[in-house]
């Protein structure tokens, strides 16, 4: 079962990875993070099979990190929404070539 | 018929994964994703972590997909269905990066050697889930060993707390 659960967490990771770099919404965007983090999760459960309990306490912290992370940046497109009137990423320019 | 199990949550799983990068409406794309985290939730449950699992599902596809959702309806993005996908060299450039990093995790998994047969750590954890109960076990080291760690994160959440309120606050200036 961890050789299977670590393959399913690596495609998550690489689908997560596919859709932040692909889509043009922030939210999706930061959807997506939230997969990887979740892919990511799920490879520290597989190796608290091998390892011990440790990988799933880490998963606890993962998850707190990703609460904060989830407010603070749905924070953040709300600032940004308020004074571009979209989330599309193309239109925010300012600091980018 | 734990295999079996397993492998219909990680079809689910990947099936929602892809539809939250395909799909053309961000309340689609969300749903897509609660369906995702419920089927991970599942895998763990079958990796014998059931704490996790039902905090996954409380956590996760409760509260944190549910502020997801808050913010689509509140910037009134809901109705936002054209396709938004990058295209040109952008997406080539895109799919093979990801094409070289699947590769990579692919060759890591292939050369790990791991198998079910040395996880020793998944006998200590029966035994601990044995002891104290599915959730002792994990709430045992979290407050002896880790307890600093618990702590800062109860600092963390605070911070961000904060942060969130006064960047989302109108008139900040």
């Amino acid at each position: 079962m961890i050789t299977p659960a670590l393959v399913l967490s690596a495609v998550l990771f690489v689908i997560g990875t596919l859709g932040v770099l692909v889509r043009r919404n922030a939210i999706i965007m930061f959807l997506c993070i939230e997969l990887q983090l979740n892919a990511v999760n799920l490879a520290f459960v597989a190796f608290s099979r091998l390892h011990g309990i440790e990988g799933q306490i880490f998963v606890f912290f993962v998850m707190t990190v990703a609460a904060a992370e989830a407010a603070v940046g749905l924070a953040i497109i709300i600032s940004i929404f308020r004074h571009y009137e979209t989330v599309n990423v193309d239109n925010f320019k300012l600091l980018r070539w | 018929m734990v295999d079996i199990l397993f492998y219909v949550f990680a079809a689910v799983a990947i099936g929602g994964a892809l539809g939250v990068v395909m799909a053309k409406s961000p309340v689609g794309s969300l749903l897509f994703m609660v369906t995702t985290l419920a089927s991970v939730a599942g895998t763990y449950v079958l990796l014998e972590a059931h704490f996790l699992a039902a905090i996954q599902i409380i956590v996760y596809a409760g509260a944190i997909m549910v502020l997801f959702l808050f913010v689509i309806m509140l910037l009134n993005l809901g109705h936002d269905y054209h396709r938004d996908l990058k295209g040109g060299a952008y997406a080539v450039v895109s799919f093979a990066i990801v094409g070289a990093m699947a590769g990579m995790l692919q060759r890591q998994l292939r050369g790990s050697g791991i198998t079910d047969a040395v996880a020793s750590g998944g006998r200590a954890i029966d035994a601990a889930i044995a002891e104290h109960g599915a959730i002792g076990a994990i709430a045992e080291p979290l407050y002896t060993t880790y307890v600093v760690a618990f702590e800062i994160t109860g600092i963390l959440l605070l911070v961000a707390i904060v942060g969130a309120l006064v960047l989302a606050k109108r008139n900040v200036a």
